[in-house]
């Protein structure tokens, strides 16, 4: 196929693919909406999939300074712990000493009214938690600025153990009289989620509204991903991605860039940590260890870094191998061929197996990012050098992310170079 | 500059040479402040019990402690020193090497029938022999781990080997877990190593200690002499500056990566060893703070050099100590973590490292 055909061919399916995308999305988030109607209210399957949702979230959140920006952030659990430690402190009974055992309370209803403790609504805790992990996010991220991708692994790597750390011990940490955290013993319970128009909800009667929720906020981070990548700002995280000297070449201010990278996919880990806390209606400094911020990253390897719906896709995989497979389905396995342990033991073994095997054998994910316009232009820069054309990211990649009409072609243009 | 150079070159000249000077001032200050920031600890607390007890033999005893297990650290960081110097790559997976290599260790104490009553001459004998098995053990793991999850990738985008060697960590880890189960397993006291020693005025060196503290020593001779004497040392160092230079003389490179992973794993080895008979307990989790610690201390020192792995991990077990017995052992990952992030912030190249060709 001559580049020119390729071309077209590429022009053509782009907007084909534009034309028939908008309908099945539709269908899909219909179909969203609807599945936990299929299910018993208390379904453990509508349980399951609303924490995937909320894993989504992070998911979506760590593709923006991964993904996009290309910054190897391996602490992301500091941003959960933060979210969720904001729902345990301003909404719960947590602090039951404030205002002389009055409380406070604001644009909350029914039984948590007027309790001991501080008592928010949870669009106010969420915007508290999107402030707090902003700014932790982009302070974790200061200290990365000059350093390459293993330094800045190694630097976040070290900030989300020491924020969970500080969790475990926060029992023994007082700022004016108030303890920091419950530590292990865990903030409990916390407030169920009330929202302006639609009430209280009550997780022993029904699921459903948490999971809808929770899907809200998946749209919601989807769109920011989706929009933000095609913006000024995503072109620049990407171009920092790509090559950062060539990036400051030309003229993107670099720290700014990076730090609102860090604090927009920070608040993202914000919002499902509030989320999250509220919906298990406990915050406990063991859910912070450090084997979930590569639980989440595992994720994104597996859809494929930098992709927003590989990152979808890998996060209710692995969420659902997490909640559901491991513990519930494969559990007796290994006893069953004469082993003796549990699946859910050697959980995070699997995981880094996924991660190893991803690695070697496919290292652009299940659903490899595909740039509309970026990859016209590397296309075009394709012709001009072609070795370039032997970059396993981007072109083994196209071969499933672009559907069946343009992979042959793909094919024998790298065949025959 | 000679005479006949024209005024504006000479300008010019001097003005390279004020910010060449200027330069060499930040880097010092940059060392200065490294090196308060390593020091203030230390030096805190020896001025504070001079004023508040008078004696010395409190910070003294956390020295002793401080530097035993830095000794372990330092073992474990010159293999992250090693292999980052020669492929650039953090090995994550390195601390679980170690973990395996303490475990290996533990379970040959077993096989030997080693215990606590055995005479000396038995005693010292099973322990080096179980040095040999745990330090062939955990290099024959290093090189399994590079030949499996390094090699193939040695063209790929620098983060691709960054996951991978996260996930050999965890595939460690679930093998020491299900080897010895989820919680810390007790090691027989071979040595007895709280026993006392040696009494130096209020400062009490335990067997545990000397243990620690000797043991390093010949095994670093060894190194310093195959880095530095032998012609596979030399093609290390050869590598380590510049693979491609060192392929054109003829220096199988693969096979350095690989005697490169072989040394390092060995030595992650003998740490197990000595952490297990120093500790007397090993758990399947260990390797992943010691891992951080040991990076920490690899850092500290300025990775890619040796005397720096050894001198960040003495300074990184003397924090370490101290924080255990001052700040409390809770905190004391808090404390080393800061001090990874403050080094790096304030030094990226360490004590001893090469300016210009690690970070920033």
């Amino acid at each position: 196929m001559s580049a020119t055909a390729t071309f077209a061919g590429r022009a053509l399916g782009l907007s084909r693919r534009r034309t028939v995308r908008r309908p099945a999305l539709a269908g899909l988030l219909a179909v969203a909406i609807l599945f936990p109607l299929f299910f018993q209210p208390l379904s453990s399957v509508t349980d399951n999939v609303t924490t995937a949702l909320a894993y989504v979230v992070m998911a979506l959140g760590l593709n923006i300074v991964v993904g996009f920006a290309g910054l190897l952030d391996l602490g992301y659990v500091a941003f959960f712990a933060l979210g969720a430690y904001c729902t345990g402190w301003f909404a719960s009974g947590f602090y039951a000493q404030v205002d002389h055992g009055h409380g406070i309370s604001l644009g909350v209803s029914g039984l948590v009214a007027g309790q001991p403790g501080i008592h928010l609504t949870f669009l106010l805790v969420v915007v508290i938690a999107v402030a707090v992990t902003a700014i932790a996010g982009a302070v974790i991220g200061l200290p990365t600025l000059r350093l390459r991708g293993d330094y800045i692994a190694i630097v976040t790597l070290a900030f989300g153990e020491i924020i969970s750390r500080i969790a475990i011990n926060g029992t023994d940490v007082h700022i004016f009289g108030y303890q920091l955290t419950n530590g292990r013993q865990g903030i409990t319970p916390v407030d169920p989620i009330s929202l302006p128009g639609v009430g209280t909800f009550d997780s022993t009667l029904t699921l459903r509204p948490y999971y809808w929720l929770a899907l809200a906020l998946v749209v919601i981070a989807l769109a920011v991903n989706v929009r933000v990548r095609e913006s000024r700002l995503g072109r620049a995280w990407i171009a920092i991605r790509e090559d950062e000297d060539v990036a400051e070449s030309m003229g993107i201010p670099l720290v700014r860039t990076k730090l609102t990278a860090y604090a927009c996919g920070a608040a993202f880990g914000g919002v499902a940590g509030a989320f999250l806390g509220s919906y298990l209606s406990a915050v406990n400094a063991d859910q912070f260890q450090i084997s979930f911020s590569i639980l989440i990253f595992a994720m994104l390897v597996l859809g494929g870094l930098g992709s927003v719906s590989g990152a979808v896709l890998g996060a209710i995989v692995l969420s659902l191998i997490n909640t559901r497979l491991i513990p519930d389905i494969l559990l007796n396995l290994p006893s069953k061929v004469g082993l003796n342990f549990d699946m859910s033991q050697i959980a995070f073994g699997i995981f880094g197996f996924l991660l190893l095997i991803m690695m070697l054998l496919r290292p652009q994910g299940l659903l490899p990012e595909r740039r509309h316009r970026l990859a016209l232009e590397r296309a075009r820069a394709l012709r001009a050098d072609p070795r370039a054309a032997s970059d396993p990211r981007e072109h083994a990649g196209g071969v499933l992310a672009e559907g069946p009409e343009r992979a042959p072609g793909e094919l024998h243009e790298r065949e025959v170079r | 500059m000679s005479a006949v150079a024209t005024p504006a070159l000479d300008d010019e000249a001097g003005a390279l040479e004020r910010v060449g000077l200027r330069l060499r001032v930040i880097d010092r200050l940059r060392n200065y402040s490294l090196l308060a920031v390593l020091l203030a600890l230390p030096v805190y607390y020896t001025v504070h019990d001079l004023v508040v007890t008078g004696s010395l033999s409190r910070i003294g005893n956390n020295l002793v402690d401080g530097l035993s297990n830095g000794a372990i650290w330092a073992l474990i960081a010159l293999g992250y020193t090693l292999v980052y110097g020669i492929i650039e790559l953090i090995n994550f997976a390195h601390g679980d090497v170690s973990m395996i290599g303490a475990f290996t260790a533990v379970g040959f104490f077993g096989t030997l029938g080693l215990s606590a009553g055995m005479g000396v001459v038995g005693l010292v004998l099973g322990i080096l022999l179980t040095l040999v098995v745990a330090s062939l053990a955990t290099g024959a793991l290093g090189v399994l781990i590079e030949r499996v999850a390094y090699r193939p990738l040695r063209n790929a985008p620098r983060f691709a080997p960054v996951l991978t060697a996260v996930g050999m960590s965890f595939i460690l880890q679930n093998v020491g877990l299900l080897w010895l189960g989820p919680t810390p397993v007790s090691v027989p006291d071979l040595i007895g190593s709280a026993t006392p020693l040696i009494h130096l005025g209020g400062v009490v060196i335990s067997r545990g200690d000397t243990l620690a503290l000797l043991l390093p020593i010949p095994l670093l001779l060894a190194l310093s002499y195959f880095v530095e004497r032998t012609r596979l040392g030399r093609a290390m160092r050869a590598s380590a500056q510049n693979p491609e230079a060192a392929r054109l003389m003829g220096i199988n490179v693969d096979s350095t990566i690989m005697v490169t992973f072989l040394i390092g794993g060995a030595l992650a080895g003998a740490g197990g060893l000595i952490y297990a008979l120093y500790q007397t307990t090993v758990w399947y989790f260990q390797g992943f703070t010691t891992g951080l610690i040991a990076f920490t201390a690899a850092i500290v020192g300025g990775i890619g050099s040796l005397k720096g792995a050894v001198v960040g991990g003495l300074l990184i077990g003397v924090i370490q100590a101290l924080s255990d017995n001052r700040i409390g052992s809770d905190w004391t990952v808090v404390v080393v973590f800061a001090y990874l992030i403050a080094v790096i912030v304030l030094k990226p190249d360490g004590l001893f490292g090469e300016r210009g060709r690690n970070a920033g």
